[in-house]
């Protein structure tokens, strides 16, 4: 058998190489192709990495807390004739607190591929500075859990995480408003709560997100201080945030506990609905461009394949007239596409490395730094597996036209 | 001696439908024994080339039934007739020779490597004797493009004996050679009916040739009006 194909192989060599120019070109297409599209989307994967990366260093995986409730009518409508009684629907006043934060959170950490469950006071103050005051917002934390969950040792530019432990008041400051204040560690700042509790803190170190907004208002304290700033007792929780093993499957999970705790759940694409939104549509449309330049080279090969069979019907008509059967020349065609994707597919994956590894050593500056993008071994692979579908869908067709050649017609003319 | 049927042909009847309907095959029947070396004759349009179409496998629109060596042709599945072709005939075609691009030794060797019963090496061996059969040991390792026609052609009806075929179909075999040639051609398919038992059909145009083979057929019309027997 193997014999039998090896003539269909030598077959389709001889045709390529009584053909290096065209089959050069065609390759040459299919390597643009591969190149762009892994170089694309590298490009995506970057860009999602780093989004989300962004988003992670201020959400949680899932966040859990008492959503706002709006009053309902008083008295429905009894009869079709009857009309509702009306009501100005408002927010109801009401603490926003988790009431017995300890017993849901065990519930949680019992959840599967729950990584991590922890207890959060989230409270809006004000930096004062002098006579103004800047407004923000600092996170009441466990400040080891707060580490794991949104990494800020490696945020850290001075001072030091680990004294906020030691230091009941001490405070971890975004670089935006220790420049405004001109604090450095060491200093004590005093923050006012919008429960009007006034607390003077010490700034134990300086932390930078790149993200600008977060680094002009956002800080964080343990969480007793922010429970005394909210002016509540020990038991005060505002959120659970919660880590789950797979943050892709975080709306999953998101609705399960909304069930099971009876508050809100929030997943970190709900809470960052515009940054995920704007990723899905450059997905979509870097995927669709990528695709195209595929395709485009796919049109290559298919074009050098119908080129190839229409010169060589004669040919197909003997060798299908001295017993070659109609598999044989799907083989020999199918073969020579192979050959011309396989070529194109190696030279394009060498550059797509060189693209990548260029803009990989381009500096953007500003909250991006460099390019963000590097070598995805996952994209190299769905770029070679989709390059060989389109190769082999460019090839099958014509020969499958080949196959069907009727030789007694090709020896009439 | 009683002697085996190789081929037979049995009521055979075929229409061509374009441009107009029309019988190009009457009621053939005829058989062809093995061993026999049978010569098809008959004016220019006669049908012949149309006939061999059909005894080789190639065309199977047709009525009648056909038989190869006691199996039945006809209503068999493509697949499966182009092994029989692969095995069991040879051809020599009308003005269709070579595959272009491969060299002469490379067109001999196609058949035998497409069956895959001999090693590589015995293949080049058995394409070389082939060759030097028909006087083109020298012209091996030339690109069929570049030989003559009658050069071609000899190298085709080498092509057709490689697999060693129990049947060899030849439509004007020796059209394109001067009688040298020819005289070569003929006394290679005696030797191969009278000696090695293979089965040779071959249109002719040339009279000397038919007359020197052990049988003709008379074509006229789409019908068989001689040699049926
Ligand atoms: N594809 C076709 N469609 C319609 N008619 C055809 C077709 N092929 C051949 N014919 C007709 O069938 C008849 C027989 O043709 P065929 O080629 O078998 O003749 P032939 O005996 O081989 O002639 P020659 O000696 O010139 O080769 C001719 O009248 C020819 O015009
Ligand atoms: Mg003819």
């Amino acid at each position: 058998m193997a014999r039998k194909n090896s003539i269909n192989s030598e077959i389709s060599f001889t045709y390529i190489v009584k053909q290096r120019k065209l089959t050069l070109i065609a390759a040459l297409g299919v390597t643009i192709g591969i190149s762009i599209f892994i170089f694309m989307n590298s490009l995506t994967t970057g860009f999602d990495r780093k989004s989300n990366e962004s988003i992670f260093k201020n959400s949680p995986h899932i966040r859990v807390y008492k959503d706002d409730n709006i009053s309902q009518p008083l008295i429905k409508a009894g009869t079709q004739q009857a009309a509702d009684v009306i009501v100005n629907p408002k927010v109801i006043p009401e603490t926003n607190r988790i009431v017995n934060p300890q017993d849901i959170a065990d519930l949680l950490r019992k959840q599967p591929d729950v990584k991590l469950v922890t207890p959060t006071v989230a409270v809006s103050i004000f930096y004062n500075n002098g006579k103004s005051q800047i407004a923000g917002n600092a996170s009441g934390v466990i400040i080891d859990d707060a580490d794991q969950m949104f990494s800020i040792q490696s945020l850290m530019v001075e001072g030091d995480m680990e004294s906020l432990k030691t230091t009941p008041n001490g405070i971890l400051l975004g670089v935006g408003i220790a420049d405004k204040m001109s604090a450095k560690p060491g200093d004590n700042i005093s923050v006012t709560s919008s429960e009007n509790v006034t607390k003077v803190m010490k700034v134990v170190g300086l932390f930078q997100t790149n993200n600008s907004v977060l680094d002009k208002t956002k800080s964080y304290i343990n969480i007793s201080a922010a429970q005394q700033l909210e002016n509540k007792n020990a038991s005060y929780v505002s959120d659970i945030n919660v880590s789950v093993n797979d943050f892709n499957k975080a709306q999953d999970y998101s609705k399960r506990f909304s069930h099971l705790t009876g508050y809100k759940a929030e997943d970190w694409k709900a809470a960052n609905e515009t940054v995920v939104a704007a990723s899905r549509m450059r997905t979509i449309i870097i995927t669709a461009v990528s695709f195209s330049i595929l395709l485009v080279a796919g049109f290559g090969i298919y074009n050098i394949l119908n080129m190839t069979i229409s010169q060589k019907l004669n040919d197909i008509a003997i060798l299908k007239a001295m017993g070659f059967k109609g598999k044989d020349v799907i083989r020999i065609f199918v073969q020579q596409a192979l050959i011309i994707g396989l070529m194109g597919i190696l030279i394009g994956l060498g550059v797509a490395s060189l693209l990548v590894w260029r803009m990989a050593h381009v500096f953007v500056g500003g909250d991006i730094g460099y390019f963000p993008i590097r070598f995805e071994p996952w994209v190299y692979l769905k770029g070679s597996i989709f390059g060989l579908i389109i190769t082999l869908a460019a090839g099958y067709i014509p020969a499958k036209k080949a196959a069907n050649v009727d030789p007694v017609a090709i020896f009439r003319k | 001696m009683e002697r085996e049927i190789m081929l037979q042909a049995d009521k055979i009847g075929k229409y061509f439908y374009d441009p107009v309907k029309f019988r190009v095959l009457n009621d053939i029947s005829f058989t062809v024994n093995r061993g026999e070396f049978v010569t098809l004759v008959g004016k220019s349009g006669s049908g012949k080339s149309t006939l061999l179409y059909l005894l080789s496998t190639m065309d199977t629109d047709y009525d009648g039934s056909l038989y190869i060596h006691g199996e039945k042709i006809t209503g068999q599945k493509q697949n499966q007739l182009a092994a029989i072709r692969n095995e069991k005939i040879g051809f020599v075609f009308q003005f269709h020779y070579l595959l272009p691009e491969f060299t002469c030794l490379k067109n001999v060797m196609i058949p035998a490597m497409r069956l895959g019963k001999l090693s590589r090496k015995e293949i080049e061996e058995r394409a070389y004797q082939k060759l030097t059969l028909l006087g083109l040991h020298d012209q091996a390792l030339k690109p069929a493009s570049k030989l003559s026609g009658g050069q071609q052609q000899r190298v085709a009806i080498a092509r057709a004996l490689i697999n060693d075929p129990l049947v060899i179909m030849g439509d004007e075999p020796t059209g394109n050679l001067d009688s040298k040639n020819t005289q070569i051609v003929f006394d290679i398919f005696k030797q191969l009916t009278h000696e090695l038992n293979q089965t040779i059909i071959a249109v002719t145009h040339d009279n000397d040739f038919a007359e020197k083979s052990d049988r003709t057929i008379e074509m006229q019309d789409g019908k068989i009006i001689a040699g049926h027997t």
